[in-house]
């Protein structure tokens, strides 16, 4: 009697698990964000000393936690290799991902991955040592090439290079340090990955003088924050906390001036985007100022741009492509209304 | 009769060897240079290892330790103006970031509380290791320690180390009360009882003795584990809990029970079979799939099952190696004396098999324990993972030796300890004069 009853309580343990929720809930219930970050990229997420992430793809997740839970520090960091991220996602073990992951079709429709929208604008390019006397990627046939396994980099490669009826020599590498290894080694002629990564090691050099990025991007990469198929409400939120921080930035709303517009500004616009007007929080089930707590928590997209990886920080990407559509760039957020 | 001329009466002093055959000189002379090829042969030798040295001391021994960043070393280096080689290492990466890459992201002011919990395994692996020079009380420290490290280690309420061992002694009860009964079904209560126990513990144990009173540490997640601890976590348990499992694997690889036989060679096949990588992903990424949605199962403690699963099979294989080793007579003469199967085990198999077994499973230990930095394959924070996340902050990006050495010299100390220790287990236990 006793034993059968035993039984019968440890499969009903095994097979109920909780109710089916949404993602919102539950990470409400959790009073935490789990967030998908890769193992460290320059600029892009690093823990510092005392443990605390810092970082572009990390001040994505920063912004989601505020609109979610109201605090931008409310993020359990659960670092990702490229091999780990999309089933990390699928088996819900993270609510998003964060990092600098190309938007495929084959990720969109195969790998059940949801983009959010595009927060970098990168291209693929090459860094060569200037004593090899290359100034242009067509120059390239023949060379050895340092290419990470496992990403999109590596097949852009081989496209560019059947394209243009040139060979190379691929070096495989795991990591970017290794790669940076082997080029100063002359084990490789030429390293190739995302060009926002190229610039950030090239200023890590000892001797950045010594190597240049050659002009040809070869690819489209556009990066952005993910979460899984069929959770809409989810991905929705996420898509319009990236959108709030371009709006802001178009808005001229930021970290500092956000309090102070919330109360005094007259522009319909940035009325309806803090929640000062409308019911626009209520309609994703979020509280009226969630975008104000997305503002305050790492500025607008522009700041946080400019902070982690643009002019204020040493690794000092133009925006480029990525400014605001206003300036020339790609950057552009359907309205809030 | 012929007279004697000369008969010594004492015996001569013994007299000092020649300068050239003892001493220092001597066995320079007999080891070194005993021939004009080993004198050329030795004088290379000194040469190249000096000039080895010469390079890395100068390489180590920069005033680079208060260094804010990799530019702040180079100018450093830089300003010994030490010609065109100007190399140096960077050690204000280890001064920043050294407790980062042992303690990983725990809590600075629980520090205390890994420092504490390693160093217990001291005096709870004495009794085992050293058992002639201990008390041999302390061996109930040594059963404690396995409930008392993932207290410190993880925190919480002390009453579900004290709910698990009770679960221990409610199956021990059922195994005496159900004496009398054939073994394996006595097994069988004790199991039920311990599962009993804790299903019942799992849910009311702890509400019903915290009004009693509790000691809670405050708890600290599986994420913030990082560093050289997260390795000796997962080396310390998975190497715990391989020995015991190995056992009974390779004795249920010998057993005369058709079905336990087939289990263990098709486990002990099937994990050797398969690297620990592929393993470890399964951990991390394939069991939270086949979990029911919004199960949180420790990431961690997927590992260290994983890790310990890997381990216990290449350890059954070591200890049936020690197994065959005995001579038939062993188990005969086991026999011939009366003793049931268990006793013949304890008494007389295992203590001979594990003595011949000795530098193989250390070895394993060994090889486990390296296999734990595999882990930041799956995006787990161990030194070897802390290390690309160090590079990712701009102020030491490009730093790559001075890491890597910091760890090797970590790993070094803890893997050359116990292959010291395997060696000295091997003169005590060597009995065959």
């Amino acid at each position: 009697m006793k034993l059968s009853s035993t039984v019968l309580a440890l499969l009903a343990v095994i097979v109920s698990g909780p109710a089916l929720a949404g993602k919102l809930d539950e990470v409400r219930n959790r009073g935490a964000l789990k967030c998908g970050v890769s193992t460290g990229v320059v600029g892009f997420s690093a823990p510092d000393a005392g443990g605390v992430w810092h970082g572009f793809d990390v001040g994505m997740c920063r912004a989601v936690a505020a609109a979610t839970l109201g605090d931008p520090m409310a993020v359990e960091f659960v670092p990702q290799t490229s091999k780990t991220r999309f089933s990390a996602l699928a088996s819900g073990e993270i609510d998003m991902l964060s990092r600098t992951t190309t938007w495929t079709y084959s990720r969109d429709s195969d790998l059940n991955v949801e983009f959010a929208g595009v927060n970098f604008y990168d291209g693929q390019g090459f860094l060569i040592a200037n004593a090899l006397g290359v100034s242009s990627a067509k120059d390239l046939n023949g060379a050895t090439v340092c290419i990470k396994t496992g990403t999109t980099s590596e097949l852009n490669l081989a496209d560019y290079f059947r394209t243009n009826g040139m060979s190379f020599d691929p070096v495989p590498v795991e990591t970017d340090a290794e790669a940076i290894q082997q080029l100063l080694a002359n084990s490789c002629d030429v390293f190739s990955t995302d060009s926002s990564k190229l610039n950030a090691h090239r200023a890590t050099l000892e001797n950045p003088d010594a190597y240049s990025i050659l002009p040809e991007i070869i690819s489209k990469e556009p990066l952005g924050p993910a979460v899984l198929h069929g959770d809409q409400q989810w991905g929705d939120i996420v898509r319009w906390t990236l959108n709030a921080l371009l709006t802001a930035e178009e808005l001229g709303v930021t970290s500092a001036n956000v309090s102070d517009l919330a109360a005094n500004s007259t522009n319909p616009e940035i009325k309806r985007l803090l929640g000062t007007e409308g019911e626009l929080g209520a309609m994703l089930d979020l509280p009226a100022d969630w975008a104000q707590k997305v503002i305050s928590a790492g500025g607008n997209y522009g700041e946080l741009f400019d902070n982690t990886i643009g002019s204020n920080s040493p690794i000092g990407i133009e925006r480029g492509l990525n400014a605001l559509w206003t300036n020339g760039g790609l950057q552009y957020s359907p309205p809030f209304r | 009769m012929s007279k004697v001329a000369y008969v010594r009466k004492e015996m001569l002093q013994v007299r000092k060897p020649p300068v050239s055959q003892a001493g220092f000189l001597g066995w320079l002379k007999k080891n070194l240079f005993y021939s004009i090829g080993s004198s050329l042969a030795t004088l290379l030798t000194v040469a190249v290892i000096g000039w080895l040295l010469y390079g890395l001391l100068k390489w180590l021994a920069v005033p680079t330790w208060a260094a804010q960043s990799l530019s702040d070393c180079r100018s450093i280096i830089a300003e010994l103006a030490r010609g065109e080689n100007n190399a140096g290492a960077c050690w204000g990466v280890i001064r920043d970031r050294g407790i980062q890459l042992t303690f990983g992201f725990y809590p600075p002011e629980h520090f205390w509380r890994p420092i504490l919990a390693f160093t217990f395994l001291l005096p709870a692996l004495a009794p085992i290791l050293f058992a002639e020079k201990v008390p041999g009380r302390l061996i109930w420290f040594s059963a404690l320690y396995p409930f008392l490290m993932p207290w410190l280690l993880w925190g919480g309420s002390v009453w579900v180390p004290l709910g698990v061992i009770a679960g221990f002694a409610v199956g021990y009860l059922g195994f005496r009360i159900s004496n009398g009964l054939n073994t394996l079904f006595r097994i069988a209560i004790c199991l039920i009882a311990a599962l009993a126990w804790w299903i019942y513990a799992k849910e009311h144990l702890d509400t019903v003795m915290s009004s009693v009173g509790t000691i809670d540490l405050t708890p600290v997640k599986s994420r913030n584990f990082g560093g050289f601890m997260l390795s000796l976590t997962i080396g310390v348990v998975a190497i715990g809990s391989s020995l015991p499992l190995g056992i009974l694997l390779a004795l249920g690889r010998q057993s005369d029970l058709v079905l336990i036989k087939v289990l263990c060679v098709g486990f002990i096949e099937i994990i050797r079979g398969v690297p620990l990588i592929t393993l470890l992903f399964v951990a991390s990424t394939l069991l939270n799939i086949f979990l029911p949605p919004g199960t949180e199962f420790d990431i961690i403690m997927r590992v260290i099952i994983m890790a310990t699963l890997f381990a216990s099979a290449y350890m059954a294989e070591v200890i049936r190696g020690g197994l065959a080793a005995l001579p038939r007579g062993q188990y005969e003469a086991a026999e011939a004396l009366g003793l049931d199967y268990w006793k013949a085990q304890r008494l007389i198999i295992m203590p001979q098999a594990l003595k011949v077994s000795i530098p193989g499973i250390v070895s394993t230990f060994i090889a486990l324990f390296k296999d734990t930095t595999l882990v930041s394959v799956i995006g787990l924070l161990d030194p070897l993972g802390l290390t690309t996340a160090i590079r990712a902050n701009q102020e030491w990006a490009g730093i790559v030796w001075e890491l890597y050495g910091f760890i090797a010299l970590l790993f070094m100390i803890v893997t050359f300890s116990m292959s010291r220790f395997s060696m000295y287990l091997e003169r005590k236990l060597h009995r065959d004069h």
